[in-house]
C-alpha cells in the first residue's frame, strides 16, 4: 500500500481517494432519494382524508430537542474528524462516541414521536399525508439507526488498530454521512415541521 | 396447510405446471451435473466469488441471455394469441400476466444486464485499469441483479406473476384491483435488482473518473466509456427515485399504506408520476451505451475517425439532461391540462436534435470510409434506418394533442419496439460479435451471424410496422383478444409472422455460440478487427490483471496510433501487480436478499426479520474484515506475459 504523507489520512492511498468519491456519489444517490420523498411529501401533505393534520399533531417541544441533539452531534464529529487528523486516538474515540450517544437520544426521540402520533391516530395506514410523513422521517431515522452500528464499529476499530490510513479512511467517510444526515434533518425541521406548524 | 395455501397459483393452467415439472428437472439436472462433474469447488472458486469485472461481465451475459429466451417465450405467446381474432389459446388473465413479466424482464432482467454484461468486460480496458474502482461491490450488484431476477422468475409458479403491466399503475396495481402476490414480486425483486444497479452506477462513475490510464484526458476517453460515464451519472440519479416509489408501493400493498390508493387521501398520479421520472431517463439508460457501441464499431470497420467527437460528446450529455424533463409524455391524456402538456411536448421533441446530431455523425463518419461489412457492422448498419423510424414515431407521440389519438394503441407499442430492439437488442448483439473474440478467445461465424442479422432485422420490421396501421386504425394495447370486425385480424397475423422470424434469428444466434466454440479457429491475433481502442492492446484471453504494463495514452485512438505512427503504449517494466482477493459474501448476502424478497411477498414476517439480521451481519462482517488483496509477483508476471505471446509494445 502506497502512502502518501503529504495528504491527510484519509485521502493518503490510493483506494482511500476511491472511497471518498464513491461515497460522495452515493450521497448523489441519497439527495435524489430524499429529494423524492421531500417532493411526494408536498405533493401529499394536504390530503390527509379522514386522519389529523400536520398542524394537529406536530409538537414543538420534542422537535426542537431533536434538532438540537443531532445538530450538535454534527459538532462533535466534526471534533472527532480534526482529533484524528491530529492523530489524538484518545480524543478521537471520546468525540465518536458523543456522537453515538447523541444519535442514539435523537432516535430515542423519535421513537417516542412515532408512538405518540399512533396513539393519537395518525398511523401508517390513516391517510396519504401519514403515510408520506412517517416514511419520510422513518426513513431519516432509519439512516441514523443504520449509523449508529456503522458508527459503533469503526469506534470498535479505532479502539484495537489505532488511527490507520483505514480507520482515518472510514471515519471521514462516517462523518460525511453523519453530517449529510443532519443536512436532511434540518430540510425535516424547516419544512415538514415549521411549515406544518405555521 | 392454511400457511402452503398461500403459494398456489392463484390461476393455473396446464402450461404453468408443466414449466414446474421443468424448472424442477432442470435444477436436479443442473446439481446433479455439477455433482457428477465434481465442479463445486470450481463453480465456487472461479466464478461464485469471483471479483474479476471480466468474469462478471460474463455472468451478466449469460443471465442476459437467458433472460432473453424468457422474455422472448412471453412475447411468442402474446403474438400467437393475438395473431387471429377472437383466439383462445390464452385467456385474459394469462395473458395480463406474460405482457406484464414480458415487459419486466426486457427491460429490467434483460436489457439491462445486457449493457452491465459488456460495460463491465469493455471499460476497464478500455481505459487501462486493472479493474473497477470497487471490485467487490461489482459483484455484489451482479449478485443482486441475478437473485432479484431469480424472485422475479419463479412468480409464475409460486403463487402467481404479477399482471398490472411493466408500468404496473395504480389503483389497478393496488391490492384491491391485484390481489394475488404477483405485483408484490414486482415490487420487491425490482427493488432488489435495482440495488445492485445503483450500486454500479457508483462503482463505475468513480472507476471512469479516477482510474483512466495516464493521458488518457477525459475528452481522449473512447465513446463507449464516455457513454459508460453519462448512462452511470444517469443511474445514481433516476434510480433513487424508482427505489422510493416501489417502496412506497411496497407499504401500500403490505402494511395498508395510502400512498396510491383512490381512498384517505391517496393519489394514483403519484405513481406514475415518479415512475415516469424513473422510466424516460431509464430509456436513455439503455439507449446511451448503445449508441457509444454504435460508435466504437462504426469507426473500426469505416477505417476512419469517429466524425465530430466533441458533438458526440456534447449529444450525450445533453440528451442526459433532457431525460430527465420529459416524462409527462407518457401520460398526456391523464389529466394535466393544456400548459403543462405544451411545455413537455417540447421538451420531448428537443430530445431529438442531439439524437439527430449522432446519426449524422455517424454517416459522415461511413462518408467516404472503406467499409467493410462484418456482423458487428451490419448491425450498426441496420439500427440507423430502422431506429430513425422510431424515433420520428417518437416525435409524433411527443406531439400532446396528436398524442390522444396514439396513446395506448398499437402504435405507441410499435414507437418503442422500434427504437429499443434496433437501439438496444441491435447494440449488444453486435457489441457481443465485436467483443467476443476478446472474451473468449474465438470469433464468431460470419456467415451464421450474417444469417440471423437478416432474420432479426427483417423480422423486426415484419413484427412491428402493421402495428403503427393497426394502432391508428384503434387497437387498443394490452388487448388480449378482438373480434374479427374491426379488420385488425391481418396486421397481428403479419405481426406473428414478423415474431416468428425474430425468434428464428435469436435461435440462430445460439446455434452460432454452439457452433463457433465447436468449430472455430483458436488461433486468432489479440486484434482480429484491426481495431482502435485499448481493450484490443492486451492479450487474449485477457490476463486476470488486464495490462502487465500500464498502458500510456496520447490521444483518443491510442491503439491505433501505436499500430500505425509508432507510439509506444507500454513504457517501463514489469512491476508487481496489486489485485484484489476474491470473496463470497456477496453470493451470500444477495441470496439472503432473495430470502428476505420472499419472505416480504408472502407476509411470513419471522422469515423476514431473520433475513434481514442476516444482511446486517453481513455488513457488520465486511466492516471489520481487513482485506488487502494480494500482489502478483514480477516473475510471475513476465512468466504470463511471455505464455500468452510475449511482451506488448
Ligand atoms: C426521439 C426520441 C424519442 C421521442 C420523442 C419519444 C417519445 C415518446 C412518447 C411521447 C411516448 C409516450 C407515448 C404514449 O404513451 O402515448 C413514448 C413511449 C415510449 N418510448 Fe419513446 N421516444 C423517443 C425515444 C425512445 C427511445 C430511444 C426509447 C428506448 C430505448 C424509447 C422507449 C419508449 C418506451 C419503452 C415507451 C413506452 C412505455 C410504455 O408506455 O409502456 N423511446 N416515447
Ligand atoms: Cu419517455
Amino acid at each position: 500500500m502506497k502512502v502518501d504523507q503529504t495528504k491527510p489520512l484519509e485521502y493518503s492511498t490510493e483506494q482511500n481517494n476511491l472511497n471518498i468519491l464513491g461515497f460522495w456519489m452515493f450521497l448523489g444517490a441519497e439527495i435524489m432519494l430524499f429529494a423524492t420523498l421531500f417532493a411526494s411529501y408536498f405533493t401529499l401533505e394536504g390530503r390527509t382524508g379522514s386522519g389529523p393534520s400536520g398542524s394537529e399533531i406536530f409538537e414543538i417541544t420534542p422537535v426542537i430537542f431533536e434538532t438540537f441533539i443531532l445538530l450538535t452531534s454534527s459538532f462533535t464529529i466534526g471534533l472527532g474528524v480534526h482529533a484524528m487528523r491530529l492523530m489524538n486516538k484518545k480524543a478521537t474515540i471520546a468525540f465518536f462516541s458523543i456522537t453515538l450517544l447523541l444519535g442514539l437520544a435523537f432516535v430515542g426521540f423519535e421513537v417516542v414521536e412515532f408512538f405518540t402520533y399512533i396513539e393519537e391516530g395518525a398511523a401508517l395506514q390513516t391517510s396519504a399525508f401519514t403515510s408520506i410523513l412517517l416514511s419520510t422521517l422513518g426513513t431519516h431515522g432509519a439512516h441514523v439507526t443504520f449509523g449508529l452500528f456503522w458508527g459503533l464499529f469503526i469506534l470498535i476499530q479505532i479502539k484495537k488498530r489505532g488511527i490507520t490510513p483505514e480507520t482515518a479512511n472510514k471515519s471521514f467517510i462516517f462523518s460525511l454521512y453523519w453530517h449529510f444526515l443532519d443536512v436532511v434533518w434540518i430540510f425535516i425541521f424547516s419544512f415538514v415541521y415549521l411549515k406544518g406548524m405555521m | 396447510m392454511d400457511f402452503f395455501d398461500r403459494f398456489a397459483i392463484p390461476h393455473p393452467s396446464p402450461v404453468i405446471y408443466a414449466s414446474m415439472v421443468a424448472i424442477a428437472l432442470t435444477l436436479v439436472a443442473i446439481v446433479a451435473g455439477v455433482t457428477y462433474t465434481k465442479k463445486w469447488g470450481y463453480l465456487w472458486r472461479e466464478w461464485l466469488t469471483t471479483v474479476d469485472h471480466k468474469r462478471i461481465g460474463m455472468m451478466y451475459l449469460i443471465s442476459a441471455l437467458l433472460m432473453l429466451f424468457r422474455g422472448g417465450a412471453d412475447a411468442i405467446m402474446m403474438r400467437a394469441q393475438t395473431a387471429l381474432p377472437e383466439n383462445t389459446l390464452l385467456d385474459s388473465q394469462h395473458y395480463n400476466e406474460i405482457f406484464t413479466t414480458h415487459g419486466v424482464v426486457m427491460i429490467i432482467f434483460m436489457a439491462m444486464a445486457f449493457i452491465m454484461a459488456l460495460m463491465n468486460f469493455v471499460v476497464p480496458l478500455q481505459i487501462g485499469a486493472r479493474d473497477v474502482a470497487f471490485p467487490r461491490l461489482n459483484a455484489l450488484s451482479f449478485w443482486l441483479y441475478f437473485w432479484g431476477a431469480m424472485l422475479f422468475n419463479i412468480s409464475f409458479v409460486i403463487g402467481g406473476s404479477p399482471d398490472a403491466g411493466w408500468t404496473s399503475y395504480f389503483p389497478l396495481a393496488g391490492n384491491e384491483f391485484s390481489q394475488s402476490v404477483g405485483t408484490n414480486y414486482y415490487m420487491i425483486a425490482i427493488q432488489i435488482a435495482g440495488l445492485g444497479t445503483l450500486i454500479t452506477g457508483i462503482n463505475f462513475i468513480v472507476t471512469i473518473l479516477k482510474m483512466r490510464a495516464p493521458g488518457m484526458k477525459l475528452m481522449k476517453m473512447p465513446m463507449f466509456t464516455w457513454s459508460a460515464l453519462i448512462t452511470n451519472l444517469i443511474i445514481v440519479f433516476a434510480f433513487p427515485v424508482l427505489t422510493v416509489a416501489l417502496a412506497m408501493g411496497t407499504i401500500d400493498r403490505l402494511f395498508g399504506g395510502n400512498f396510491f390508493t383512490t381512498t384517505d387521501g391517496g393519489m394514483d398520479m403519484l405513481w406514475a408520476n415518479l415512475f415516469w421520472v424513473w422510466g424516460h431517463p431509464e430509456v436513455y439508460i439503455l439507449i446511451l451505451p448503445a449508441f457509444g457501441i454504435y460508435s466504437e464499431i462504426i469507426p473500426t470497420f469505416a477505417r476512419r475517425n469517429l466524425y465530430g467527437y466533441k458533438s458526440m460528446v456534447a449529444s450525450i450529455v445533453l440528451i442526459s439532461v433532457l431525460s430527465f424533463v420529459v416524462w409527462v409524455h407518457h401520460f398526456f391524456t391523464m389529466g394535466q391540462g393544456a400548459m403543462v402538456n405544451s411545455i413537455f411536448s417540447i421538451t420531448t421533441m428537443a430530445i431529438a436534435i442531439p439524437t439527430g446530431i449522432k446519426i449524422f455523425n455517424w454517416l459522415f463518419t461511413l462518408w467516404k470510409g472503406k467499409i467493410t461489412i462484418t456482423v458487428p457492422m451490419l448491425y450498426s448498419l441496420g439500427f440507423i434506418p430502422i431506429f430513425t423510424i422510431g424515433g420520428v414515431t417518437g416525435v409524433m407521440l411527443g406531439m400532446s394533442a396528436a398524442d390522444y389519438q396514439y396513446h395506448n394503441t398499437m402504435f405507441l407499442v410499435a414507437h418503442f419496439h422500434l427504437v429499443i430492439i434496433p437501439g438496444v437488442v441491435f447494440a449488444m448483439l453486435a457489441g457481443l460479435t465485436y467483443w467476443w473474440p476478446k472474451m473468449f478467445g474465438f470469433m464468431l461465424n460470419e456467415r451464421i451471424g450474417k444469417l440471423s442479422f437478416w432474420l432479426i432485422s427483417i423480422g423486426t420490421c415484419v413484427a412491428f410496422f402493421p402495428m403503427f396501421i393497426s394502432g391508428l386504425d384503434g387497437q387498443a394495447r394490452r388487448m388480449y383478444t378482438y373480434s374479427e370486425a374491426t379488420g385488425f385480424g391481418i396486421w397481428n397475423m403479419i405481426s406473428f409472422v414478423g415474431a416468428i422470424m425474430l425468434a428464428a434469428g435469436f435461435v440462430t444466434i445460439v446455434y452460432n455460440i454452439y457452433y463457433s466454440t465447436r468449430y472455430a479457429s483458436r488461433d486468432i491475433s489479440s486484434d482480429p478487427w484491426d481495431a482502435r481502442s485499448l481493450e484490443w492492446a492486451t492479450h487474449t484471453p485477457v490476463p486476470d490483471y488486464n495490462f502487465a504494463i500500464t498502458p500510456q495514452v496520447n490521444s483518443s485512438e491510442a491503439f491505433w496510433d501505436s499500430k500505425k505512427n509508432g507510439h509506444k503504449l507500454f513504457p517501463g517494466n514489469y512491476k508487481e501487480i496489486h489485485m484484489p482477493n476474491n470473496s463470497g459474501v456477496p453470493f451470500i448476502m444477495s441470496a439472503i436478499f432473495f430470502v428476505l424478497g420472499f419472505a416480504l411477498v408472502f407476509s411470513i414476517w419471522i422469515l423476514a426479520v431473520i433475513a434481514l439480521l442476516g444482511i446486517f451481519a453481513c455488513l457488520a462482517h465486511r466492516s471489520f474484515e481487513q482485506d488487502h488483496g494480494y500482489h502478483i509477483p514480477v516473475e510471475e508476471v513476465k512468466e504470463t506475459e511471455e505464455k500468452l505471446g510475449g511482451a506488448r509494445q
